[in-house]
């Protein structure tokens, strides 16, 4: 509007706001974010889409991140290749599922990602016990992690399967109360 | 072939296009159960889409246009399979990519002159079912470069057809509405954008959400959002109630009611009488006294007493209207509150808080998700001991007949207090200390203080589990504060009445005094000048309203002062003492007794609500109240972040109150409705002072308004209002609205058992799709039977037979253990 900055053209940032939840301000301001985890490989210009990404390695240790136990899950998930290398494209995209506006629906599908620890599109007993170990910092005996991990199984699995489709952890998360605001991650 | 596609079209056309509407939105609702169930798959399924435009290549385009209305319809095969492809694979474009392509194929067949009545319809729905993909792009889970892609490419259609729409008749109509619609939008975004900017102390937040979670920081959130609201009221007050009085209406001195008396004046700018809310600041537009009762002041003609008038009863109306849409919003957000079905699933994958961002506040968190999950195991495996019930029972009846004897004395505390502060006035406020003058509002805060705590005390005689104790804790705070609140009111209303029989006197001291005057001039030369009155000399009468205001005044600073004080002393005394005393003492402070506080969650909010709670009641009596409050609040959110920073430590353990968000919502409705109602009441039986205020002179408050209407609108108006206002047209149209009242609740309560039918619907279907692919269909057939035979318990019986033993028996126990929604 009134601001003249260089980095994205007024269509960018358009589309930008039309894609994610974010305002303009706050999209310039994550860029800036962007940039400053690797001054010297992300570019000022964004006009002409330069394509570029940065390791897992160095967005994890952002202060948001850093002390999520499930900081590198969340990542990958948002990467096109698997392995958490994000361009800004995907680094803002994590920011806006994220985010306080987001719905439920969609940050459903993501913490179902998130929590698919082997990528097979079902929550089985695994994953469900890496989620618990990496909770408690494997505190838990390893008789009260089957416990837990079966008593979740069985109250959240609908199709008899043994493990949790999508379907049965929407059906499970959506009604959750706290699942709003703890799912957020301020930027 | 696309001529006979055309064909059938048309005969479809006209049959169908009754019922389009109805079929848009079914089709939108199940798309949308569908979706759900499919959207996971879909956001991977690249390969689909390059298929999908492989498909569009091969020509099958010209069936396009017609899927867009007959969707539903599977009958004709040619459209069962184009529709089955396109559930297939994803609805994302809705037909409508398909359309841009043959679009672009075959260009010619697509001026606009040439197309029929029907095809424009058409072809404005695809423009508009593009218009709501670019709406809801962002809730897609897509990744950004295909959300980036979809964007642009329905950019580029809408923009390409919407002009071209626009021919034919009402052309420029459309083009101006589109335009309009556009710079709508573009206004919209702008002021979104502008909003967010000026959303207030966001890093100072997100420190916190860091540092102590969200629920620590959602008492800030809350206290930023009431702030927002406050500064609504002060707009309203300052603008249009002190703002003209002070510039168009007389100045301070001109007339008895705006000066101070003369027997007060030697003391008026005491800092003492000033801290009092006396002396200047008693005498100017900060209280209900100082405004004349003139009809329209200055040369706007404002209407000065109907703008009180109105603006009283608009921060009420507004304050309603805002806490009931917020919490209409959380309703929709929030799910049903289901405590124990998913006990463990939820403790999994919504225990951890997202917002940690410290390592000190992460090891807690880890610590308590720990001992969270240790006790429900316990709970789970260990039989419910329940030695000694009487005990229990007993205790518990003695804990409550405790907290009845607290608050019971409390009140009567407060009320013994106010009678004595009434006769302290009495006597005259000089010959009393400080303390006796200010007895009151100090009885109340420290009671606020002090009988919380003592109730936690007693709370361990009870033994509940922690997150009941919170909420009978809150309770008891509830009712101590409200208790507390109307025993002040009960006792001001005395006050209110002694002043009113303190005025009748008055009254009649006036007209004798007048009286002398008057013979005292004709006494002396007739033809001299008459004898101009200062206006400090006329004697005046009490003006209980003024009186009202003042006392509410007071009682927010002490209160506001206590708040502080308690935070200075209680929190930050103690970590320092806590910190530095450490070296030298025998046990670890830090670690043992005192230690550091904890942030208390639930008794700071409750103390806000309540503070909102006065200055309801007494901004009609002092419109200065809301300026004070945003004072307040500005400076407590600075004050409160900084100490909770500083002197707090992060909760151990953290029980909310309620699992929804609408809890502290209502409490502040019910404390918005029972803080109006003394003020309603005042204004309603209580005739104002007769020579101060803004209605001074007339019998009731709201006779301002009858008198707007006879002398500002024309003639008719106010017949018509009188005769709105006859009880044979009021009571019809009482009944009216509780029927109308009646009729939506029952219908919200056929929607959501219809919601329910659905799901499981939708549950039956997923379970035969993943079940046995074989006997998938025979599934879908006994589906249909028993769907037709409307038994709710008919899925799940029909199913039971294509489902192995073990897993129906599994599923049977399920139904009828758990108790759902």
């Amino acid at each position: 509007m009134g601001n003249k900055q260089t980095i994205f053209t007024d269509e960018q940032l358009d589309a930008y706001q039309d894609c994610t939840f974010f305002t303009r301000k706050e999209i310039l301001r994550l860029h800036g974010r962007y940039h400053e985890l690797a001054p010297h490989l992300v570019p000022m210009d964004y006009t002409n889409d330069p394509d570029c990404k940065l390791p897992l390695a160095l967005i994890v240790n952002m202060p948001e991140l850093k002390e999520n136990p499930f900081r590198n899950r969340i990542v990958e998930s948002f990467s096109e290749d698997g392995m958490g290398n994000l361009s800004f494209n995907e680094f803002v995209d994590m920011f806006s599922v994220l985010s306080e506006t987001a719905s439920r629906e969609l940050k459903a599908i993501y913490a179902f990602k998130i929590y698919d620890f082997n990528v097979d599109n079902y929550l089985c007993k695994e994953d469900l016990e890496k989620t618990l170990n990496r909770l408690t910092k494997e505190e838990l005996t390893p008789e009260e992690v089957e416990l837990v991990c079966q008593k979740s199984i069985e109250e959240a699995d609908l199709d008899g399967d043994n493990k949790l489709s999508f379907a049965d952890f929407e059906n499970m998360i959506t009604r959750a109360p706290d699942f709003l605001s703890t799912f957020h991650i301020r930027i | 072939e696309r001529h006979r596609a055309k064909r059938r079209d048309g005969d479809r056309e006209k049959k169908k296009r009754r019922k389009g509407r109805r079929r848009r939105a079914s089709r939108a609702g199940e798309r949308e159960d569908e979706k759900r169930a499919k959207n996971y798959q879909e956001s991977e399924g690249r390969e689909r889409d390059e298929e999908e435009q492989a498909q569009i290549k091969t020509g099958k385009t010209a069936k396009t246009k017609k899927n867009i209305k007959n969707e539903k319809t599977r009958k004709v095969e040619q459209e069962e399979g184009e529709a089955e492809e396109r559930n297939a694979k994803g609805k994302k474009k809705h037909g409508s990519a398909k359309k841009e392509e043959k679009d672009e194929d075959g260009g010619k067949c697509l001026r606009p002159e040439s197309l029929s009545p029907e095809e424009l319809e058409k072809l404005k729905e695809a423009v508009d079912e593009r218009k709501k993909l670019i709406q809801g792009l962002r809730g897609k889970p897509w990744s950004m470069k295909k959300k980036l892609v979809t964007l642009r490419e329905s950019q580029e259609f809408v923009e390409k057809y919407e002009g071209a729409l626009g021919k034919g008749k009402g052309r420029k109509l459309y083009a101006y509405k589109v335009m309009m619609a556009k710079k709508w939008m573009k206004f919209q975004r702008d002021f979104e954008n502008f909003k967010t900017a000026c959303i207030p102390w966001e890093m100072k937040i997100k420190e916190i959400e860091s540092h102590f979670g969200s629920s620590v920081a959602s008492y800030f959130i809350f206290l930023r959002w009431m702030y927002g609201i406050n500064m609504i009221l002060f707009g309203l007050t300052f603008g249009l109630v002190m703002v003209p009085e002070a510039l168009m209406g007389r100045p301070y001195g001109s007339i008895p009611r705006k000066t101070v008396p003369r027997a007060e004046e030697a003391s008026a700018m005491d800092f003492a009488v000033l801290w009092d809310f006396g002396g200047y600041a008693q005498y100017s537009v900060l209280f209900y006294g100082y405004y004349n009762n003139q009809r329209a002041i200055g040369w706007l003609k404002f209407r000065m007493p109907l703008s009180y008038f109105l603006v009283g009863v608009g921060t009420v109306a507004y304050s309603y209207m805002v806490v009931i849409r917020t919490m209409a919003r959380n309703a929709n957000e929030s799910g049903v509150g289901d405590d124990n079905s998913f006990n463990f699933s939820w403790k999994t994958f919504t225990s951890w808080d997202y917002l940690i961002g410290n390592p000190e506040t992460a090891d807690n968190k880890f610590a308590s998700i720990t001992t969270s999950f240790k006790e429900a195991i316990l709970e789970e495996q260990e039989s419910r001991k329940d030695d000694n019930i009487h005990l229990t029972r007993f205790l518990r009846v003695l804990a409550n007949f405790l907290v009845l004897c607290c608050l019971a004395g409390s009140g009567y505390l407060i009320y013994f207090v106010v009678r004595r502060s009434q006769k302290f006035a009495l006597d005259g406020l000089d010959t009393h200390t400080w303390w006796e003058r200010n007895e009151v509002n100090m009885v109340m805060s420290l009671l606020g203080m002090f009988c919380p705590m003592l109730f936690d005390v007693i709370s361990a005689l009870e033994n509940y589990h922690p997150r009941v104790a919170l909420q009978w804790q809150l309770g008891r705070i509830f009712a101590l504060f409200l208790g507390n609140l109307y025993t002040f009111i009960i006792a001001l209303m005395d006050e209110i009445n002694l002043k009113r029989e303190e005025e009748k006197i008055v009254k009649f001291n006036i007209t004798t005094w007048e009286a002398s005057l008057y013979n005292s001039t004709v006494s002396e030369n007739s033809t001299g000048p008459p004898i101009t009155i200062q206006p400090a000399d006329v004697p005046r009468g009490p003006c209980w309203e003024t009186m009202v205001g003042q006392e509410f005044v007071r009682l927010i600073i002490s209160d506001t002062m206590t708040t502080y004080i308690t935070l200075l002393i209680g929190d930050f005394l103690r970590a320092v003492l806590v910190r530095f005393l450490n070296y030298c003492w025998c046990w670890d402070l830090e670690a043992g007794f005192p230690s550091y506080s904890e942030f208390d969650v639930s008794g700071n909010v409750l103390g806000l609500i309540f503070n909102q709670g006065m200055i309801w009641m007494g901004a009609f009596y002092a419109p200065c109240l809301p300026a004070l409050n945003v004072l307040r609040l500005h400076v407590s959110m600075y004050l409160q972040c900084w100490a909770v920073m500083c002197c707090n430590v992060p909760q151990e353990r953290v029980f909310k109150a309620s699992g929804s968000n609408n809890f502290y919502m209502a409490m502040l409705l019910v404390i918005l409705f029972l803080s109006t109602l003394p003020a309603i009441y005042t204004i309603v039986t209580i005739p104002p002072s007769f020579d101060c205020g803004p209605f001074s002179g007339k019998k009731r408050m709201f006779d301002v308004i009858q008198e707007t209407l006879e002398s500002d609108f024309p003639a008719w108006f106010s017949k018509v209002f009188s005769s709105a206002s006859n009880p044979g047209l009021v009571l019809p149209f009482i009944l009216l609205m509780v029927l109308a009242i009646y009729y939506l609740q029952s219908t919200s309560k056929s929607y959501k058992e219809a919601n329910v039918e659905l799901k499981k619907k939708l549950q039956t279907s997923l379970l035969q799709l993943l079940m046995c692919p074989c006997q998938a269909k025979r599934g879908e057939q006994e589906e249909e039977q028993t769907s037709s035979a409307e038994g709710t318990d008919g899925p799940r019986g029909g199913q039971k037979s294509c489902i192995t033993d073990c897993r129906a028996t599994k599923e049977q126990q399920r139904v009828t253990t758990r108790p759902r929604r």
